[in-house]
């Protein structure tokens, strides 16, 4: 039951992208096509998926123990740097059907501050092992599901006539703006 | 192109080349913390030492940084001034800490700072850097500035925690809300756009 909760959460009311304004970045910049935005969001949550569980290992079996929490902002950054690294090295050996589609997207996530801003939310909320998991895969859909939402919208604002200055990233700010309100909707599901 | 004076060097910071409103990046930290304008000041000052000692010393080695490991080594020396400023942070001014919550670690994926490493401390002379530095991070805490004193005026009614506004306003919450930082930063890029426009019309 508490893991529903945790998951029901991390998709629509503590939404990574229109609650902690956190992966902006792929947001605005990969919502142009809905095929590619589904691939993104998919290649993010695969990742986020892998960064909890390797985050949680690396606080609760080294940082911790240790007394080096001091040390998490320095080890998370590395450890997700090279994890996509690996993670993309994996992926072309075993699928490359799963690569091509994934393929430019994967380097594109060592920056996005989503994944980043996971290991560190979960650090901070001190879940065990399974919730952070759980946690994890669940942003993962709830930043998949607003980049696949938006994408839908930009397509269909291509044909609209938005003023001259508003064209690209300030139309898209806007309709996210609307889109953060209605998922304000959902925080009364959970007490 | 011709070199630019340490003036302009500075200035394109704040108008022409500006983080926020020109090459749209750093927008995470810019929308997530500028619902209250000491949070927006806290997080633009925290922002500008990191860009600063980072800009600092990615210049003054640059010429000791194999090419192939350049943007890890970047990393660590970002993530090492982060550390210096979440630990200060933490332990002068708590309740700002625990206000801005995980976003202060989060400066270590600020788009803003490895960009500027990238583009410019890795191939300019420290000074140059310093004032490249110096410039970007004021004109990020300018647009931090303006959009938490938006938010705040009209979410909350106050500036800077003091009422502004008298009985008859009655707050919009939205604008406290992540839908008001979408909303407001959305209007904000429309309006700079707009201004850069009838400038250059102006101009040609």
């Amino acid at each position: 039951m508490e893991l529903l909760t945790i998951l029901i959460l991390s998709i629509l009311v503590n939404n990574f992208v229109l609650y902690y304004f956190l992966g902006i970045c792929p947001f605005l910049g990969v919502s142009k096509k809905l095929d590619s935005a589904v691939s993104m969001g998919l290649a993010v949550t695969f990742v986020m998926t892998i960064t909890a569980v390797v985050s949680w290992l690396i606080n609760h079996l080294i940082l911790i123990p240790n007394d080096l929490s001091y040390l998490q902002i320095v080890s998370f950054i590395l450890v997700i740097a090279s994890l996509v690294q690996l993670v993309e090295m994996f992926i072309r050996k075993i699928s490359p059907p799963l690569y091509q589609a994934l393929g430019i997207y994967l380097p594109l996530i060592t920056t996005n501050c989503a994944i980043m801003g996971l290991a560190l939310l979960a650090a901070l909320k001190n879940y065990n092992f399974i919730t952070t998991v759980v946690f994890g895969f669940g942003s993962g859909i709830g930043f998949t599901l607003a980049i696949v939402l938006m994408a839908g919208i930009r397509e269909q604002l291509e044909l609209a006539d938005v003023p001259e200055p508003l064209k690209g990233a300030g139309i898209a700010l806007i309709v996210a703006g609307i889109m953060a309100l209605a998922f304000t909707g959902f925080s009364g599901m959970i007490q | 192109m011709p070199a630019k004076s340490i003036g302009q060097e500075y200035m394109k910071g704040l108008w022409a080349e500006n983080p926020v409103f020109r090459q749209l990046l750093g927008m995470c930290p810019t929308l997530a913390v500028t619902n209250a304008v000491i949070n927006g000041i806290a997080m633009g000052l925290a922002t500008s030492f990191v860009l600063i000692l980072s800009s600092l010393v990615v210049a003054s080695i640059k010429k000791l940084i194999p090419n192939q490991v350049r943007i890890a080594s970047y990393i660590v020396i970002i993530a090492t001034f982060v550390t210096i400023a979440d630990r200060f942070m933490a332990a002068f001014f708590p309740p700002i800490s625990k206000a801005l919550g995980p976003y202060v670690p989060l400066i270590v994926v600020n788009c803003i700072i490895l960009g500027r490493q990238e583009a410019f401390a890795s191939k300019n002379s420290v000074g140059r850097s310093l004032v490249d530095a110096m410039g970007m991070s004021t004109g990020f805490i300018l647009a931090l500035l303006l959009l938490s004193s938006i938010r705040e005026l009209l979410g909350a009614g106050t500036f800077l925690g003091y009422q502004v506004l008298g009985e008859w306003f009655k707050p919009w919450i939205i604008m406290i809300l992540p839908a008001g930082a979408f909303i407001t930063l959305g209007i904000l890029l429309g309006l700079a756009l707009l201004i850069e426009m009838k400038t250059q019309m102006r101009r040609a």
